[in-house]
C-alpha cells in the first residue's frame, strides 16, 4: 500500500509535462545544441582530435618542421613502439629506467598518501578534540597550492645545507646530497647489510635491457625527495575524503561495538575499515592513476637527473619530443603511459568489484585525482 | 541487570569521561598528533617566508629559521627589477579571468543541457564527458603541442587560453547541480513563454549560485596553477604566465647560483592569490573535495 501511495503523485506530473515536452522538443534539441556547442568545440578540438593526431605522429618520424600531416613525413608503422620493448639500444635502456623509476615511486607514493590520509582523517575526526577545523584547513592547504610554486620551496628544504639536512642533524643524522645523490634506496640498504657490489647473479641481463641489479634498485635518493613532497601535497585531498566516508559512519554502530567490547583497534579493524572501503578503493585508485601522471615536480626539481634516476615516463616523453625533438617516440611514450594507467584502472575496478559486489561502480570517475601526484 | 548498569558509562558521550586516565591519556596524544602534523604541514611556508627576507648568505647559513636577521627586501626588489616577474604576473591575470569567465559560462550552458534539455545524442554527449574526464593531463601534452601548431595558434595567447575555456569536471559539477534544482520553477517560466537561453539566464543561473561559486573557485585556482599546458603551448618569454616564469627561472639560466630568497619570494608571490582564495572561500574547496559523497 504505501508504496502505491508513494508512486502514484510521483507519475501523475510526470505525464503531462512528458507531452509538453514533445511539443517543443524541436526546439529543445535546437537550443540543446546551441548550448553544448562551444564545449563541444572546445573538448572535440582541443583533446580529441589531438589525441587522434598523435597516434599517428606515433607512427612517424617526424621530427618537427613543418606539418606532421604531409608526404614528407616517413611513416614508421609501430616501430616507435617495438623499440620500446624489443630493440636494444638507448630509447630502451631510457624508458625501462623510467617505468622502473615510477614504479618504485608509485609503491611508495600510493601506500603512504593513503595510510597518511586515513590517519589524519582519524585523528581529524575524533570527536574529543577542539581546533579540528584548523588543523583540517592546515592538512589540506598544501593541495591547493601551485605545484611549481611548492617544488620551489621543497627544493630549498632539500639543498645540501638546507632545512632538511638541518633538521636530521639535530638527530646526529649526516644527511645525503639530495639532488645529486642517484644512490639507489635499496642498494643502500644492501650495502649497510655489506652487500656492496652486486652478484654476479643480477648483473647479468635482466629483462627489458636491464640487469637485475638495476631493476632492484629502489627509488633513488633523489627522488626520495620527490616522493616526500608529493605525499606532503596529496594527503589532504585524500583527508577530506576519508573525512567524508568516516562522518557517514552511524555513531550508534560505534558505541554499539564499544558496548560489546570491542577495542579501540577491533572498531577500526571490523567497524570503520569495511564502511569506508568504497572511499578507501577510492583513494588508491585516484592514487594509481595520479601518481603515474608525475611530471611538474621532476620537471622543476631534477629533469630526471641525477642518473636518470627521477626519469619518469610523463617527463621522458615530453623530453623525448620538446628537446630531442623526436615527436614520433614522445608520442608513442605517451600513448603506453595511457595504457598503463587505464590497464591499473580496469584492475583494481575488477579485483574491488569481486571483493564487494555493492560497491560505488558509478562512483570512481566523479573525482579527478589531484593533477601531478 | 547488574551487567547492564555497569556497562552504560562506557558509551557516555566524550566530556564525561574527562576524568578517566585513559581518556585524557588519548586526548593529549591526540594534540599531540595534530600539532605534529600541523607544523610539518605548516612549517615549510613559516620557512618559505621567512628566507624570502633574508639576505642570501643568512638563508644559506640558517635555512630553519623563521626569522630574518637582518631583515632584507633585496629579493623582493630583485624579483621586480631582475626578473620578468611583472609581466608573468599579468599574463597568468589575463589568462585566469578569461578562462574562469570561460568555463563558468560554458560549463553551466553544457551542464543545463545535459540535465534539461532533451536533445538528440544527449546520452552520448555524457558519456563522452565522462570519458574525457578520465584522460590523464599528462598525456595530452605532445597531442596538445600537435594541435595548436597545426592550427596555428601555437606561440600565441589564443594557444595559451581558448584551449584551458572548458573543462569535463565542471560540466559533470553543474549537470549535477541543476539536477537538484526542482524543475517546477523553470516549467512555469517556460510556459510564460521565455525562451529556453532566457530561463536558464534569468531563472536557472541565479538559483545555482553555490555551485557556480564553486566552479569559479575551482577555475580560478586550476588556471592559476597551470603549468604543463603553458609548457606547451608557448615558447616565447613574453608569454610566460607565473607557474611557466617560475620554473624557468629555477632550472633555466636564472637558476644558477642558489639565490634562494628571490625564487622563494617569488614562489611566495604567486601562491598568495589562492591562499587568500582558500582561506576566504574555505567551504566551497572542501565542498568540491566531498562533492562525490554528498550527491551520491
Amino acid at each position: 500500500m504505501a508504496t502505491e501511495a508513494l508512486a502514484a503523485p510521483a507519475t501523475t506530473p510526470a505525464g503531462p509535462s512528458r507531452r509538453r515536452r514533445g511539443g517543443t522538443r524541436g526546439n529543445e534539441n535546437l537550443a540543446g545544441w546551441l548550448f553544448v556547442a562551444p564545449v563541444v568545440v572546445i573538448l572535440g578540438l582541443f583533446l580529441l582530435l589531438p589525441i587522434l593526431m598523435a597516434l599517428w605522429v606515433s607512427l612517424t618520424d617526424w621530427n618537427g618542421q613543418g606539418s606532421p600531416f604531409t608526404r614528407d613525413v616517413p611513416f614508421v608503422g609501430t616501430e616507435n613502439y617495438t623499440r620500446l620493448f624489443t630493440e636494444d639500444g638507448l630509447d630502451r635502456r631510457d624508458f625501462m629506467t623510467s617505468i622502473r623509476n615510477n614504479i618504485y615511486y608509485v609503491g611508495i607514493v600510493v601506500p603512504a598518501q593513503t595510510v597518511l590520509a586515513l590517519g589524519l582523517a582519524l585523528v581529524v575526526n575524533n570527536r574529543m578534540l577542539k581546533g579540528k577545523s584548523f588543523f583540517r584547513s592546515a592538512f589540506y592547504f598544501p593541495s591547493v597550492t601551485s605545484s611549481v610554486a611548492i617544488s620551489v620551496v621543497f627544493l630549498f628544504l632539500f639543498a645540501n645545507s638546507g632545512a632538511v639536512n638541518r633538521l636530521l642533524g639535530l638527530f646526529g643524522i649526516d644527511g645525503p646530497q639530495w639532488f645529486a645523490d642517484s644512490r639507489g634506496v635499496l642498494h643502500l640498504l644492501l650495502g649497510a647489510v655489506g652487500v656492496d657490489d652486486p652478484p654476479a647473479a643480477l648483473t647479468g641481463g635482466g629483462p627489458f635491457g636491464l640487469s637485475w641489479w638495476d631493476w632492484l634498485s629502489g627509488p633513488s635518493v633523489a627522488m626520495v625527495s620527490i616522493i616526500t613532497l608529493v605525499v606532503w601535497t596529496t594527503s589532504g585531498t585524500f583527508m577530506l575524503m576519508f573525512l567524508a566516508a568516516l562522518q557517514n559512519v552511524p555513531v550508534a554502530l560505534d558505541e554499539a561495538s564499544t558496548l560489546d567490547g570491542a577495542s579501540r583497534w577491533q572498531r577500526f579493524r571490523h567497524v570503520t575499515l569495511p564502511l569506508i572501503k568504497p572511499t578507501t578503493f577510492l583513494v588508491v585508485t585516484l592514487g594509481l592513476i595520479g601518481s603515474w601522471q608525475v611530471f611538474d615536480q621532476v620537471y622543476v626539481m631534477s629533469q630526471g637527473d641525477p642518473a636518470k634516476t627521477t626519469l619518469t615516463p610523463a617527463y621522458l616523453s615530453y623530453r623525448t619530443a620538446f628537446r630531442d625533438f623526436d615527436y614520433g617516440s614522445g608520442a608513442a611514450i605517451s600513448f603506453v603511459l595511457f595504457l598503463i594507467i587505464i590497464v591499473l584502472t580496469l584492475i583494481q575496478r575488477r579485483i574491488m568489484a569481486d571483493r564487494d559486489p555493492v560497491g560505488r561502480r558509478r562512483r570512481w570517475w566523479r573525482r579527478r585525482a589531484p593533477e601531478g601526484s | 541487570m547488574a551487567v547492564l548498569t555497569d556497562r552504560p558509562p562506557v558509551a557516555v558521550p566524550a566530556p564525561r569521561r574527562r576524568r578517566d586516565p585513559r581518556a585524557l591519556v588519548s586526548r593529549i596524544l591526540g594534540y599531540a598528533v595534530l600539532v605534529f602534523f600541523g607544523l610539518v604541514f605548516l612549517y615549510p611556508f613559516v620557512i618559505q617566508l621567512g628566507n624570502s627576507f633574508k639576505t642570501e648568505p643568512d638563508a644559506a647559513a640558517n635555512p630553519l629559521s623563521p626569522i630574518p636577521d637582518p631583515v632584507s627586501l633585496a629579493g623582493f626588489e630583485r624579483i621586480f627589477a631582475g626578473t620578468n616577474f611583472p609581466l608573468w604576473l599579468g599574463n597568468s591575470l589575463l589568462v585566469t579571468v578569461l578562462v574562469t569567465v570561460g568555463r563558468v559560462f560554458f560549463d553551466s550552458l553544457a551542464g543545463y543541457a545535459l540535465a534539461r534539455l532533451r536533445f538528440r545524442g544527449r546520452a552520448g554527449l555524457f558519456a563522452a564527458v565522462v570519458a574525457v574526464m578520465a584522460v590523464p593531463p599528462v598525456v595530452l601534452l605532445i597531442p596538445k603541442f600537435l594541435v595548436l601548431n597545426q592550427l596555428g595558434i601555437y606561440n600565441s595567447y589564443t594557444g595559451l587560453i581558448v584551449p584551458l575555456l572548458a573543462d569535463a569536471a565542471g560540466i559533470f559539477i553543474m549537470k549535477q547541480f541543476f539536477e537538484s534544482i526542482p524543475v517546477s520553477v523553470e516549467e512555469a517560466a517556460r510556459i510564460d513563454g521565455a525562451s529556453v537561453f532566457r530561463t536558464f539566464w534569468s531563472v536557472v543561473l541565479p538559483m545555482a549560485k553555490p555551485a557556480l561559486i564553486t566552479l569559479t573557485i575551482l577555475s580560478f585556482q586550476g588556471s592559476w596553477n597551470e603549468f604543463p599546458h603553458s609548457l606547451v603551448a608557448v615558447q616565447d618569454p613574453d608569454l610566460f604566465t607565473l607557474p611557466r616564469g617560475l620554473a624557468d627561472l629555477v632550472s633555466g639560466s636564472l637558476g644558477k647560483g642558489s639565490q634562494y630568497p628571490l625564487k622563494l619570494g617569488a614562489a611566495l608571490l604567486a601562491t598568495i592569490p589562492v591562499a587568500v582564495l582558500f582561506v576566504v572561500f574555505q567551504r566551497y574547496f572542501v565542498r568540491d573535495a566531498n562533492d562525490g559523497s554528498d550527491k551520491g
